[in-house]
């Protein structure tokens, strides 16, 4: 790998749920060098207590993300000459979670608002009836199919202003999963799952910033999501089903 | 006022333009509503009040507010859309043509207005 | 009143202000032509049920629609909750509606 001789002024949160602050890091830059590279070569060579996530580190798995000047972004996706400014860089933990310790967040309320709005599948056959056939083409299943490839990153989350003012909101992620669910026609839990996104922390508090849109890597839309959500509950609120 | 990184795309401004023209005008209303009820019995205090709106400076205000009314309407419109009919990807295109037709209203307005 | 009762009622009153607000901005652009006294908008207003059903509902849904916009606000950004909330998003609709009704009386009447 060719070597350069600038170095990075790289500026990496340290701390835990009691508090913490930007320590100052000097990395070598190198070409082909993604923010991933920098918080490892960092936990390597200068501070092994240094804490991160990642997982596949080829942009797959979700694990790896982390607030990049104050952007949410996958660190192994992120090349450093595509987002270094005066080859300074600050890495953060990602927004709107607790902090664990240095870059890990804590993701347990992330995931609980993904049961709170029925983001789990409810089926109603077994292995012993027969496959029901779905139609990969059909209104619903297309409307699915746009939604199904969210691995719970969390990087709209992060992204959502709505979640920072409102703690209890289910937030994009958990909606967008509600909304690929709801299009599910083998579901048998839509009455329970409409009750959930029509709560008071459900769809109607997205503003439609469409932060987590602008920002997701997999290219998902949980806007557009809700939108879909707020017209399923909009008509099921003039049939009195809520 | 810094707006963080992740708040600088288009979508979001939108929003708080629509957030800050409808504060503006929630602000405005009980003055405006006010002036109106002088009718009633004041009417001189009124137009007195009324000549006020010869001067320029209160009618780049008046241009303002009409520019505030029409920016949250049509915002207002965008989102209807956006929420309720089939969704695209042209919304970028609709916010900039929403705040583009709202200052070509007020502009009418502060042409017939001069 | 339950939070996505609430909201509908925002867009509600926000498809029924639409047309109206064009309606006033024609009038405003229209009204404002060669200056503007009381006499030229009570010609125009008094005793007129055109204006006083236009201007009445607008008023009325002005003052719905404002009043859950401003409470929304207070709710994310001040972080006001429960009765605090509650009594001033009233406040905001009582004040509003009061002071409308109260300025459509006076240029119909």
């Amino acid at each position: 790998m060719q070597e350069s001789t600038d170095i990075l002024e790289v500026g990496v949160w340290r701390g835990d749920a009691s508090g913490g602050q930007l320590v100052s890091y000097q990395v070598p830059r190198q070409s082909s060098q993604t923010i991933l590279d920098v918080v490892t070569w960092i936990q390597r060579e200068l501070d092994p207590g240094l804490s991160y996530r990642f997982s596949c580190r080829v942009g797959m798995c979700g694990s790896c993300a982390m607030m990049v000047n104050g952007i949410p972004r996958w660190t192994c996706r992120t090349h450093v000459q595509k987002v270094v400014q005066d080859n300074r860089l600050t890495i953060e933990p990602m927004r709107n979670m607790p902090v664990i310790k240095d870059l890990v967040s804590n993701m347990d309320e992330f995931f609980a608002k993904w049961k709170l709005a029925e983001g789990q599948f409810h089926g109603r056959k077994t292995r012993y009836d027969p496959i029901e056939p779905l139609l990969p083409d059909s209104p619903r299943r297309l409307a699915a199919s746009a939604a199904i490839e969210c691995i719970n990153c969390g990087i709209c989350y992060a992204s959502c202003d709505v979640v920072s003012w409102n703690p209890a909101y289910l937030g994009p992620a958990a909606l967008n999963r509600a909304w690929s669910l709801v299009n599910d026609e083998r579901d048998i839990g839509q009455q329970s799952r409409l009750n959930a996104i029509a709560a008071d922390a459900g769809c109607h508090n997205c503003h439609s910033h469409a932060n987590c849109a602008t920002y997701c890597p997999n290219e998902l839309n949980p806007t557009a999501s809700i939108a879909g959500l707020k017209r399923l509950a909009a008509r099921a609120a003039f049939a009195g089903k809520i | 006022m810094i707006i963080k990184p992740h708040r600088g795309q288009p979508l979001w401004i939108a929003f708080l333009l629509h957030r800050i023209s409808g504060l503006g005008l929630a602000i405005f209303l009980p003055f405006h509503f006010y002036l109106l009820g002088l009718a009633l019995e004041q009417t001189e205090t009124m137009d007195g009040l009324l000549r006020w709106s010869d001067y320029p400076l209160v009618k780049f205000a008046e241009f303002g507010l009409v520019f505030l009314l029409a920016v949250h309407m049509f915002g207002g419109l965008r989102l209807l859309a956006l929420e309720f009919l089939p969704w695209s990807n042209r919304q970028k295109t609709l916010a900039a043509s929403a705040v583009a037709i709202s200052f070509l209203l007020a502009l009418g307005f502060l042409m017939r207005a001069v | 009143m339950a939070g996505f009762r609430l909201y509908l009622l925002q867009r509600i009153t926000a498809m029924i202000m639409a047309p109206l607000v064009i309606l006033h901005l024609g009038v405003m652009i229209f009204a404002i032509q060669g200056g503007l006294d009381s006499a030229e908008i009570l010609s125009r207003t008094q005793g007129s049920f055109f204006w006083g059903t236009s201007y009445g509902l607008f008023v009325l849904a002005v003052s719905i629609h404002a009043a859950i916009g401003i409470r929304v606000v207070l709710f994310e950004w001040a972080s006001f909750r429960g009765v605090l909330l509650n009594i001033i998003s009233w406040l905001v609709f009582v004040v509003l509606i009061t002071m409308g009704a109260r300025a459509v009386y006076a240029v119909v009447a």
